[in-house]
């Protein structure tokens, strides 16, 4: 939207952005991230890639076909915002050739301490009321991680952000409307609820935590500064749970680590299934 | 360690759907009388339980309108469990490759339809009567702009 976004590349938030236009404009050189800004993309992209496997996996599973779309459309969305996200963040890192490191290389190519999403996005599916907990906290800190972001002095990372915000708002409408349905349903229903917020809030916390790396270009005016997105996340989630008669659990944070590389033990096995295929047979198109 | 939903569900979710579907089309008579009213009590409130779930969400038509200027035109229908998550279901099922700017929901049982089996009172009248139409009268001489 501002004029500052628009000079630098031919990327402005008002287009519809593709991967494959950053791609071109990181193979040009018209784009070039430093080594902060792909490492903060690298955090983006991870938590997109590493929700969209897991919501994936809903795929035939849902309780509806109806929902079955729903999580699908998500979980594309998402991978979206992954691939743009992580082929600017290799715009910075060469492979052994010299050679830019594509989304392929980064999203298959990685191990697990490489990973820099944050533990919540890992988190198992559970039944569809923690898949919806979770997609409820997500939704929620990207909106408001995307919508300032829109606002970044980096052109690229303000218009993937400015695709994204759409994207997730909607996400957030349809968590929480899910949100609100199983709290009010029946007994069983808002026992599930209650039991998969406990299950996801410890989680929340880490999404919050400043380091050097944000601070640095929070000071650029290139990246956002997660504590200070903690106050509208709790008002607006709070607002929803609320009206659902529903209370913030009141659980300790789990330990966190996941921009540093520590996870939980359920990316392993995450990462297993989604780079198989791509290491057994690599290059392989179809 | 169960890291999905049930995996028996889609199957007979699908099955569920398979055997509404007909009485949509067939828009028959006594069918949309009767099964309507069990619709219309699950509609009015949320229903998530096992035993009512798949079978409590209500059927609803949806209309799209492809764009400004021109009527919403029916795209299908979907389940839902009230009419917000109906309008959200018909957001991801039938605008997803852009086709929309305005959706319209409605529940199956609000539409009255025509019977298939009166085809002939109901739509054969017309047939013969040409006079209704424009091009059935010739053109008085010197009449301009037609």
């Amino acid at each position: 939207m501002s004029e500052a976004n628009a000079s630098a590349t031919r990327i402005t938030p008002g287009n519809a952005l593709r991967p494959e236009d950053i791609a071109l404009e990181v193979r040009t050189g018209l784009a070039k991230p430093s080594e902060d800004i792909a490492e903060y993309a690298l955090r983006l992209g991870d938590d997109a890639l590493i929700l969209a496997q897991r919501l994936g996996h809903w795929i035939s599973r849902a309780p509806e076909l109806e929902e079955d779309i729903a999580l699908g459309n998500i979980a594309l969305d998402q991978l979206g915002h992954a691939r743009s996200f992580l082929t600017y963040a290799g715009g910075a890192m060469s492979n052994e050739d010299g050679t830019a490191k594509t989304e392929d290389d980064l999203a298959y190519f990685r191990r697990e301490h490489e990973f820099r999403s944050v533990q919540l996005f890992e988190q198992p599916n559970g039944d569809f009321a923690v898949t919806i907990a979770r997609q409820f906290i997500v939704s929620y800190y990207q909106f408001e991680l995307y919508r300032r972001l829109t606002e970044s002095t980096d052109p690229t990372l303000a218009a993937i952000a400015a695709k994204a915000v759409k994207e997730v708002d909607y996400h957030r409408d349809h968590s929480a409307q899910w949100v609100l349905r199983l709290a009010g349903g029946t007994e069983e229903s808002r026992t599930r609820m209650i039991h998969a917020l406990r299950l996801m809030w410890p989680y929340v916390e880490e999404l919050f935590r400043d380091d050097d790396l944000v601070m640095r270009l929070a000071e650029a005016g290139a990246a956002v500064v997660p504590s200070s997105l903690r106050g509208d996340f709790d008002r607006l989630t709070g607002e929803v749970l609320r009206e659902a008669e529903l209370e913030v659990p009141d659980v300790p944070p789990a330990p966190g680590g996941g921009r540093q590389g520590r996870h939980s033990e359920h990316l392993g096995y995450i990462l297993a299934e989604m780079q198989v295929l791509a290491r057994e047979h690599p290059g392989a198109t179809w | 360690m169960s890291p999905h939903g049930n995996p028996e569900e889609p199957a007979s979710s699908a099955a569920e759907i398979k055997r509404e579907a007909p009485k949509v089309s067939t828009g028959s008579t006594n069918d949309s009388v009767i099964e309507p009213v069990e619709i219309k009590s699950s509609t009015t409130e949320v229903s998530t339980s096992s035993t009512t779930g798949r079978s409590g969400w209500g059927l609803w038509e949806v209309f799209v309108r492809s764009s400004r200027g021109l009527s919403h035109v029916h795209a299908g229908s979907l389940h839902a469990p009230d009419a917000a998550m109906a309008l959200r279901n018909a957001r991801d099922l039938y605008t997803r490759r852009n086709e929309g700017v305005s959706i319209w929901v409605v529940p199956a049982e609000a539409i009255a339809a025509s019977d298939p089996d009166a085809k002939g009172s109901f739509f054969e009248s017309p047939q013969g009567k040409d006079y209704r139409h424009a091009t059935y009268y010739t053109k008085s001489e010197g009449v301009k702009h037609l």
